[in-house]
Formats: structure tokens, C-alpha cells, sequence
């Protein structure tokens, strides 16, 4: 992207936002700072710890799931493992974590502002979503335990366990207000805060990801807060809403759940490919294939994926028509992210490659996020659904989905974007190493699932018949492979951050995004003067594709 | 570059964002609304009669009365911005604070309303209710939540309007600004269309 007034805005080099002092001094100039870029990196440290937190829990799961019965704790112990294994990863981390920390960081530079459009709510939504981080972690501290309901809070265990329910409904609702703001604010920020010259076609694509993905927020999560504060009140007075013994729906509570829920599966994958819609370009160095069907499409995925709540809830006895109804709306909203997929590999098509470790984390999203997203596609057939409802398949599923698309979407977002954020690059040859770790380990131990899900291995279960051994086995050693990998990437990138070489080039990878036109780190202003947009994210030189074409004519 | 302000001071005022952000913001709240009306639409289909009956019993008189409160303070709100509007200070400030007068009368008139109904043993949990057919358990469910929550945003109006009655006391709402005097209206409207909705589905509806 070229602009007439950014090539004399950074000559000489200005203090870095990291470096800025403001009234506040030491740590209170982060934790009152009303940057954004600050904002971003207390969500990145937050978000990153709360990610350990899910990774430790995931990886006792596997283990414990390696011999049929108890292997390393209770039952109890393993319900509320697998429930604070969802809640944190889903609430905690993927939901907020690429507009949060990405967002937050990298969309008023893409569109040329100076910081997002309510900069002290931006800061009171990151307090609220620390809130919530702490209620979660009360709930497993205080007496009475951690929750054992599943992340899904299904009536009425929800309603009858004696666990600190109430602590993880209200952090669920916290967060979810949390977001709320966040998505709010960049709705703001989109619509009002683009540089002259900025139309909406000559929006970076993270942005435009951004803008669905913020409209779901706004929409969508204000149903599953209000449905869990209600719980909330179904437990604290006794007030009759869902419990069947006061004469609720249980079933009511599963649509509001899902109504909500399954949305927030578009909130936690589009702002992933946002991510891989900007690194794909630059390390292709191709403008992108179809900018506004990738556009237009994050919009589709929003509309299509508010409507098919109903497809969780297929073996609950709905009627015949709204089953049809969901089960289609189910295949179409594939749709859209097929057409992604497409464009993405047309991109690449000529394109001259440069595998460095964001562009690899790419190919594996689209590679994991395809198997993801098919064995999605299956579930939306009626009579094959029933047969897999609750089984390891749809563990899978979401497994090769949340973590495959938005886990390896977050890697892929933190090697293509640190080196701008702080500075200083991480050692490539560890982190190419780091990634087939997590690419190998993430199959070995993913992939079972479809195949024990298939075999009728339910979910959730604590013991489990003998002949499903051999597959747990091969998974939780595939938890082993895939835990060193993320270690190893972590500590990399960590390590960077202390000893990593400088970097003060402003465009490290060759984009041509507003980010990658300034200073490296940027300044707390981001721009001395606001620039004037004249061309589109992604004009790129095509010279080799054109010297190929005349060639062959 | 050090020397400098920090960015929010840069950045020029601009009054179409600041409403957009407020719509955004009762946008979610309609939503959150939304999803106790869903409820209760549903709850109402399954329990026809059972919430007939229960609604009998609620005190029209208070309703009636609350919705006339409600009505008059949103009135005396848009009131309040128009004089600001006009330069009229001392009147905005008078109009903003008998809204709060009209807030607090709701809230005292819910609190006898309540009273009236807990002295009848009709509230949750409470043994005269748990023997009621279940209809009527998810009518006054639904209508201690949703008239609670309701509630709740009352005094959460209330709160924004004296601290909106503070910035205009000290001219930080005036003629020229008053965009966030604006947004207090728009917020404390809401509250009123949600009652709007709760006082016939709850009180007149039978």
C-alpha cells in the first residue's frame, strides 16, 4: 500500500511505544495505558498464561485417558479437568485472542489511525476480561471445586451440581461483556476512523475479518450472557427459568446456549482467517486472489453461522422441519469457507514462495482447518449426526477446527507479527523445528479421535472399553510430540523477546500493509502525520507471473 | 515525540462515533432483552392458561402508575437535551434532575409492589409458590427476573444522568458539547421502550 505522506514520516528513528512515558510510571504505564498497542500486549501475556493453564489441563486428560480406567485421578477430578479445559480454551483464549491481542494491536495502524475509537473502554474491557480470567481461577482455588459440567453448562447439571457454578457462569458473562465492548469498539473504529483515502475495498482483509467478526460479538453474545446469568439466578434464589422441577426447558436452555454458541465458533475461526488472508500475499508476494469474495465471505460466514444453532441439537427430537432447515443452512455456510480456501491456494499459484515459519503455520491451518471443516460438513447430515452425536468425533471435529484453524492461525500471527510488535526476531531454524513438532504431534494426536469417534467411543468418558486402547495410546503420545512442539515454540519466541537480533527495518517480511510502513517497533502515535491511501492492501508486482505468460506466448 | 500529549488528546471529537458507539451498545442490550422475551414467549406458549391465571394477580395500579413515571421522565430527559440545545443551562440541569425524581419514584413504587406480592408469599422459593402449578413458578420467574433486571437498569440511568447533572453543573455538557448528555437520553429511552414491553406482556395480557 503506498500513501503520499508516509515516506517522510519515519527518517529518523522516534521512541517506540515501549520506551513512550506517559503520566503513569513503571508498571501503572501499562496497566492505565490507553493504547491500543499496550492493550494488545496485556491481552497477549494474559492470554498466552491462561493458554498454558488449558494446554497443562489438556495434556493430563491424554494422560489419564491412557490405560481404560483411572490412570492418574478420580473421576471427579476428570470432569472438572475436561470442563476447565474447555471453558478456559474456548472463553479464555480463542474467542478473544486474534481480535484482542491482533486486533487491538495492528487494526487502527492497517487503517491508518491513531488508536481505536474508544480507547479508555478498550482498557475497561481488558479489566473485565481479567475479571473473568480470576473468577475462573477462584472457582478451581475456593472449596466445593472447579465445575464439572462440561463447558456446554447443559441444564440440569448446571442447575444441580454443588461446584462453584455460579463463579464460572458469571466469568463466562463477564467475558462475554468483555467482548461485547471490544467488538463495539472496532465496529466504531471501522466505520469511522479510516485514513483519507481508505474506501472499504482498500481495507487490508484482517480488517474486514474483523468487522464480521465484531458484528457476531455485538449480536450473538448478549443471548448466552443473559441465558447464563439467569442460571446464575436459578441458583443464587431459586427462581424457576430452566430447571425441569420448577417446570423449565431444558431443551430451551440448549438453543439460547447454542444460539449463542455456535456464532462464537465463526468469532474464534474468521479473525483466524483474516490472519491467514494477510500472510499468504505477503510471503507469496501476489496480491490476493479475490479480495472481495474473501470480504463478502467473512460477512456470509456471520449471516449463515448465526442460523444453524440447531444442528448440535439434532438428536434431541426437534421436528422434522426445523432439522431440514438447520442441516441445510448447515452445508451452505461451508460455503463461504471454501471459497476461502480457494483463494488462498490461488494465491499461492505462482506466487514466489518464501517458506518461512508464518507462511508454514499457514499451510498447516489450511490443511488442518479443511479436515476440520469436512468432517464438519459430515456432521450436518441428519442420520450420520445422530450416529456420531457425542462421540470422540465431534471432539475431533472441534479440536482440528478451534485448534487447528484458530491455535495454528495465533502461531502463524505470532511469527509473522512479533518481530514488529517488539523489535526483534526469534531464531527461524527453532522455529521451523517448533513447527513440525506441533504439526506432527497435532495429527497423531487429533486424528485418532475421528476414528474412536467412529468406533463409538463417547465423549467425556471416564472409562472406557478395552478395545479402544490402542487409539488413546497413539493419541496421548501424540500430546507428547505436540506439548514439546509448543514448548519449544513458546520459549523461542519468549527468548526472542531478551536475545532475538534487532530488527529496525520497517517492513521485515515485504508487505505492503500500513502496518509494515512504519517504524519497527511503532510509535505510540503510529503516524506523525495520518496517511493518504492511494492504492489497495495488496499490490504487489506480478513480474514473474507475467514474464512466465509471455513466455509461453 | 516523548513530549507530547498521549494520543487521546489528538484525536479530534467526533459525535457521529460516539453515538454509533452508544446504538451499538443498546443494540446488545435489546439483545439481552431479547433473550428473556424469547423465554417468555416460549414459557407462554407451553403454559397458555397457567400464565393467564398468574398474571390475575399482579397489581395493575402499579404498573399503570410505573408506566406513567416512566413515560414522563423519558419526556422530561429529551426535555433536558433539547434546552441544553438552546443554551438554556440552569433548566437542563432542573429537567435532569426531576428525570432522576421520576427514576426514583419508579423504584420506590417497584419496592411497595414487591413488598405487596412477597407479604402473598409470591416470590421464589417460597412455599405458597413451589405449590403452584409450574406455569405459574415460570411466570414469576420470569417476571422477578425481567422486571429485576429491568430494575437494575433503572438505577444504573439514574447513576449516568447525576453524573451527566455533574458535567453539566460544570459546563462540561454545554451548547456546543453535548453529545454525552445525548447518549445518558438514548440509554434512559431504552429503559423506557423495554418497559413498554414489560408492562403489558406481564400486567395487561391475561
Amino acid at each position: 500500500m503506498s500513501s503520499d505522506t508516509l515516506a517522510i514520516s519515519h527518517n529518523g528513528h522516534s521512541p517506540s511505544y515501549l520506551e513512550y512515558e506517559g503520566k503513569h510510571k513503571g508498571i501503572w504505564a501499562w496497566l492505565l495505558s490507553t493504547d491500543h498497542k499496550r492493550i494488545g500486549i496485556l491481552y497477549l501475556i494474559a492470554i498466552i498464561s491462561f493458554f498454558a493453564v488449558g494446554v497443562t489441563l489438556g495434556f493430563l486428560i491424554r494422560l489419564e485417558l491412557l490405560t481404560p480406567q483411572g490412570t492418574i485421578v478420580g473421576p471427579q477430578a476428570y470432569n472438572e479437568f475436561f470442563t476447565l479445559h474447555g471453558v478456559i480454551m474456548i472463553f479464555i483464549v480463542v474467542i478473544p485472542v486474534i481480535p484482542a491481542v491482533f486486533g487491538n494491536f495492528f487494526l487502527p495502524i492497517m487503517l491508518g489511525a491513531k488508536d481505536v475509537a474508544f480507547p479508555r473502554l478498550n482498557l475497561l474491557s481488558w479489566y473485565l476480561y481479567i475479571t473473568g480470567g480470576t473468577l475462573i481461577l477462584l472457582s478451581i482455588i475456593l472449596p466445593g471445586g472447579a465445575a464439572d459440567t462440561g463447558w456446554t453448562f447443559y441444564i440440569p447439571y448446571s442447575v444441580r451440581t454443588g461446584t462453584n457454578m455460579i463463579f464460572t457462569l458469571s466469568a463466562v458473562f463477564i467475558l462475554g461483556f468483555s467482548s461485547i465492548l471490544t467488538g463495539l469498539n472496532f465496529l466504531t473504529t471501522i466505520h469511522r476512523m479510516r485514513a483519507p483515502g481508505m474506501g472499504w475495498f482498500k481495507m487490508p482483509l484482517f480488517a474486514w475479518s474483523l468487522y464480521a467478526t465484531s458484528w457476531i460479538q455485538v449480536i450473538v453474545t448478549p443471548i448466552v450472557g443473559i441465558t447464563l446469568l439467569m442460571v446464575v439466578v436459578e441458583r443464587v434464589f431459586h427462581v424457576g427459568i430452566f430447571d425441569p422441577t420448577l417446570g423449565g426447558d431444558p431443551l430451551l436452555f440448549q438453543h439460547m446456549f447454542w444460539m449463542y454458541s455456535h456464532p462464537a465458533v465463526y468469532i474464534i475461526i474468521v479473525p483466524a482467517m483474516g490472519v491467514i488472508s494477510e500472510i499468504i500475499p505477503v510471503f507469496s508476494q501476489r496480491t490476493i486472489f479475490g479480495y472481495k469474495f474473501i470480504a463478502f465471505s467473512s460477512l456470509a460466514i456471520a449471516l449463515f453461522g448465526s442460523l444453524v444453532w440447531g444442528h448440535h441439537m439434532f438428536a434431541t427430537g426437534m421436528s422434522n422441519t426445523s432439522e431440514f432447515v438447520f442441516s441445510l443452512l448447515t452445508f451452505l455456510v461451508a460455503i463461504p469457507s471454501a471459497i476461502k480456501v480457494f483463494n488462498w491456494t490461488a494465491t499461492l499459484y505462482k506466487g514466489s514462495i518464501k517458506l518461512e515459519a508464518p507462511l508454514l503455520y499457514s499451510l498447516a491451518f489450511i490443511f488442518l482447518f479443511s479436515i476440520g471443516g469436512l468432517t464438519g460438513v459430515i456432521q450436518g447430515a441428519l442420520n450420520v449426526d445422530i450416529y456420531l452425536t457425542d462421540t470422540y468425533f465431534i471432539v475431533g471435529h472441534i479440536h482440528y477446527v478451534v485448534f487447528g484453524g484458530t491455535g495454528i492461525a495465533l502461531f502463524a500471527a505470532l511469527h509473522y507479527w512479533l518481530p514488529k510488535m517488539f523489535g526483534r526476531m526469534y531464531n527461524k531454524k527453532v522455529a521451523k523445528f517448533a513447527f513440525w513438532n506441533i504439526f506432527i504431534g497435532f495429527n497423531i494426536t487429533y486424528f485418532p479421535f475421528f476414528i474412536l469417534g467412529w468406533m463409538g467411543m463417547p465423549r467425556r468418558s471416564y472409562h472406557y472399553l478395552p478395545q479402544f486402547q490402542l487409539y488413546h495410546v497413539i493419541s496421548t503420545v501424540g500430546s507428547w510430540i505436540l506439548v514439546i512442539g509448543l514448548f519449544t515454540m513458546l520459549f523461542n519466541l519468549l527468548m526472542s523477546l531478551v536475545r532475538g537480533k534487532k530488527v529496525t527495518e520497517n517492513n521485515i517480511w515485504g508487505g505492503e500493509t500500513l502496518e509494515w510502513q512504519i517504524q519497527t517497533p511503532p510509535t505510540t502515535e503510529n503516524f506523525e502525520d495520518i496517511p493518504n491511501i492511494i492504492d489497495g492492501p495488496y499490490e504487489y508486482k506480478q513480474n514473474e507471473l507475467t514474464t512466465v505468460e509471455e513466455e509461453v506466448n | 515525540m516523548s513530549t507530547q500529549e498521549h494520543v487521546e488528546e489528538h484525536v479530534h471529537r467526533d459525535d457521529i462515533r460516539s453515538r454509533m458507539g452508544m446504538w451499538l451498545f443498546l443494540f446488545s442490550e435489546l439483545l439481552l432483552f431479547g433473550g428473556l422475551f424469547l423465554i417468555y414467549s416460549v414459557y407462554r406458549f407451553m403454559h397458555p392458561h397457567a400464565f393467564s391465571i398468574a398474571s390475575k394477580e399482579m397489581n395493575t395500579f402499579f404498573g399503570t402508575m410505573n408506566t406513567i413515571i416512566l413515560l414522563t421522565s423519558s419526556l422530561t430527559m429529551a426535555l433536558a437535551i433539547a434546552a441544553i440545545q438552546r443554551g438554556k443551562k440552569i433548566l437542563s440541569i432542573c429537567l435532569q434532575i426531576t428525570t432522576i425524581l421520576f427514576g426514583a419514584a419508579f423504584m420506590v413504587n417497584k419496592f411497595l409492589e414487591w413488598s405487596a406480592e412477597f407479604r402473598e408469599g409470591n416470590f421464589p422459593g417460597s412455599a405458597v409458590l413451589q405449590s403452584k402449578p409450574q406455569g405459574q413458578i415460570l411466570y414469576f420467574g420470569l417476571y422477578y427476573s425481567m422486571v429485576g433486571l429491568h430494575g437494575i437498569h433503572v438505577l444504573v440511568g439514574m447513576t449516568v444522568i447525576a453524573f451527566m447533572l455533574r458535567f453539566t453543573i460544570k459546563g462540561v455538557i454545554n451548547k456546543d458539547n453535548y453529545v454525552k448528555l445525548e447518549a445518558a437520553g438514548l440509554y434512559w429511552h431504552l429503559v423506557d421502550i423495554i418497559w413498554i414491553f414489560l408492562f403489558p406482556l406481564f400486567y395487561l395480557i391475561t
